[in-house]
């Protein structure tokens, strides 16, 4: 029995096809290994080429005067002032609208919802699905419903702050039911058993606890928020504003007013494709601001339990 | 007396503890309403797109509608036959999926079954940065580099200044990173014990991956994709600012063309009277593109449900 099986390895051992097989057999593992690396280099050779395109194209419009003059129908003279501060006043809004909406749902359906019932597990279904509505729904949306049918607001910061906040919204109470749901049970217990009550827990253990979580997701929303382009075309931004915006004025805004200029054909006089770039590379720097900062918090805060 | 003063002493927390269950009430209806509002979100949409869409279905017959292949909803004669934006949409987004679902599948199986937890740790953070630039510094990107330099100079492809395919393409690196995560999520659920037994039966990692990891996370990638999908027939600003605008009804993506989002835009981008017909084609083809992604992301959480239940 143990001749035949020593037999047997000594005729696999002798084998030689065997060996050839198997190195047959590596080259196709090298080759697949290089054609999925190959997948993902092109993908990021994309993003590089990108970044390096608009730098290339916009960098040399960046200038204090870039920042501070308004639009201008002479290319060398325009600036961004109001688009950027369009869009500040458009972030603020839309963070004083997600923040408190976006935590308390994010509360509700982690801490109070009964799962069993119908209505938690249709409220649930209908999140995730408004995260993959389309952007420009949105602004259709708020088209109807802010800026003229019902709330009436007309094309003002307020409408396109509201509208941009309900695009995003989702973004925070699936990323504030994360953080809330990675404190553990025993903070809330050891509450509960110290005599706090359910909202005393939640408002003094839990939420402090998911803080880092939510203010990540938070900045992430705002950062989708900063660069769409689509709902603020519907719900009427302006493209030539030469006034400091306020709540309720008419706006502009940094990505419309790229779109803007993409849109106006450029020629020796007027530049415009390089001042679209400009705008480019001043979205770009608020956003990986933005990014740095929600990586630096998670890493900062990041607690494990 | 002091058996009196005794019990009220007791009796003062007993109301504040009434008084406190009495705010947690209010605090949990405060809460509700605050979810209910996702809920309005979604009421609102429908109930907006589907009151001018009706009106708008007075006007233009719904076969007319959805059957007809000239869209002229401003020069006369009219015409309402959104086939051609549709078309338009499927077109480009035929041209995404071409180039994302072989980048990205790539990308996702080298990030769940070669890559080091390190180089992951690294590469899936780039990645993703793919998904989070602004789309219209992608529109940007198509039509001043990758039309004129990459198709004209380099491929010598005698394109458009407008044209679908730089759009398409340009658009499949925006989906790479959603067709990569999600299938990556996917192949990572596949429990470690079915690679092992490919392993151990003498199979190669190649083998293991495409005929055990790939099939196992089968339905994680479907929804993947779908999803992708539904992420490209979404996308405006790409295509608004480099397909062109113009509704053909033409297989040929070297040519201009409106996509549903992007005719929207375009509409909206001009002051519309409310009321009018042009006002009114807004809110029908909002509600097809709707409808149309809406089935997309039912069939996507449907099978992202399906790999779950099976490995977790």
């Amino acid at each position: 029995m143990s001749d035949v099986t020593a037999a047997a390895f000594e005729e696999i051992a002798e084998r030689g096809p065997l060996s050839r097989t198997s190195g047959r057999n590596r080259l196709r593992e090298l080759a697949f290994r290089l054609l999925l690396l190959a997948c993902l280099g092109a993908s990021i050779l994309m993003l590089g080429t990108l970044l390096v395109d608009i730098a290339g194209d916009g960098l040399g419009r960046i200038s204090l005067d870039f920042i501070t003059e308004y639009p201008s129908v002479i290319a060398d003279n325009a600036g961004i002032r109001a688009a950027l501060l369009g869009t500040l006043w458009l972030m603020a809004v839309c963070a004083l609208f997600i923040v408190p909406v976006g935590v308390a749902t994010a509360i509700y359906l982690e801490e109070y919802a009964d799962h069993t019932r119908w209505y938690n597990r249709a409220i649930e279904v209908n999140i995730q699905n408004l995260a993959a509505v389309p952007s420009i729904v949105y602004g259709i949306l708020g088209l109807a419903f802010l800026v003229r049918g019902p709330l009436d607001l007309g094309n003002v910061v307020l409408a396109g702050g509201l509208t941009l906040g309900l695009l995003v919204l989702p973004v925070v109470i699936i990323a504030g039911r994360e953080a809330i749901r990675a404190v553990p049970p025993s903070i809330r217990e050891g509450s509960m058993a110290l005599g706090a009550t359910q909202w005393q827990t939640i408002w003094r253990q839990v939420l402090p606890a998911a803080i880092p979580g939510i203010a990540t997701g938070v900045i992430l929303a705002l950062s989708r928020a900063i660069g769409e382009t689509a709902p603020l075309i519907m719900v009427g931004a302006a493209t030539f504003v030469s006034f400091d915006p306020d709540l309720m004025s008419t706006f502009s805004a940094l990505p419309i007013q790229i779109f803007d200029w993409i849109s106006r054909p450029s020629n020796d006089i007027n530049d415009y494709a390089s001042l679209a770039a400009g705008g480019i590379v001043v979205l770009m720097i608020l956003l990986l601001g933005m990014n740095a900062i929600a990586i630096w918090l998670r890493n900062r805060y990041e607690q494990k339990w | 007396m002091e058996a009196a003063s005794f019990d009220d002493k007791r009796a003062t927390p007993a109301f504040g503890v009434a008084r406190r269950r009495w705010s947690e009430d209010a605090i949990r209806v405060l809460l509700l309403l605050a979810a209910l509002i996702s809920v309005l979100t979604t009421t609102g949409i429908v109930v907006s797109l589907a009151r001018e869409a009706w009106v708008f279905f007075q006007e233009v017959g719904v076969g007319e509608f959805l059957f007809g292949t000239e869209w002229s909803p401003i020069i006369k004669p009219q015409s309402f036959g959104v086939l051609p934006l549709v078309s338009g949409t499927f077109l480009i987004t035929g041209v995404a999926l071409a180039v994302a679902v072989p980048l990205g599948l790539g990308s996702a199986i080298y990030l769940s079954e070669y890559a080091t937890p390190r180089v992951r740790k690294t590469v899936k953070p780039i990645l993703e940065m793919l998904a989070g630039v602004p789309t219209i510094i992608f529109g940007y990107f198509a039509l001043t580099f990758f039309t004129p330099t990459i198709l004209n100079d380099i491929l010598r492809l005698d394109v458009s200044v407008f044209n679908a395919l730089s759009a398409g393409i340009v658009m499949g690196f925006m989906v790479v990173p959603t067709i990569a995560s999600v299938s990556e999520d996917a192949m990572s659920a596949v429990p470690a014990s079915l690679r092992e037994g490919s392993f151990g039966l003498g199979a190669s990692q190649l083998q293991t991956s495409l005929r055990v990891v790939f099939p196992a996370a089968l339905s994680g990638i479907v929804a993947a994709v779908v999803l992708g999908a539904s992420r490209a027939i979404g996308e405006t600003m790409i295509v608004l600012v480099a397909a062109g605008q113009i509704a053909a009804l033409s297989p040929n993506p070297e040519e201009p063309m409106y996509t549903i989002t992007s005719f929207i835009a375009a509409i909206g981008k001009g002051d519309v009277a409310t009321g009018s017909i042009q006002y009114k084609t807004i809110f029908a083809a909002g509600a097809l593109l709707f409808v149309i992604t809406l089935v997309m992301n039912m069939i996507s959480i449907r099978f992202v449900r399906r790999y779950r239940q099976v490995y977790e």
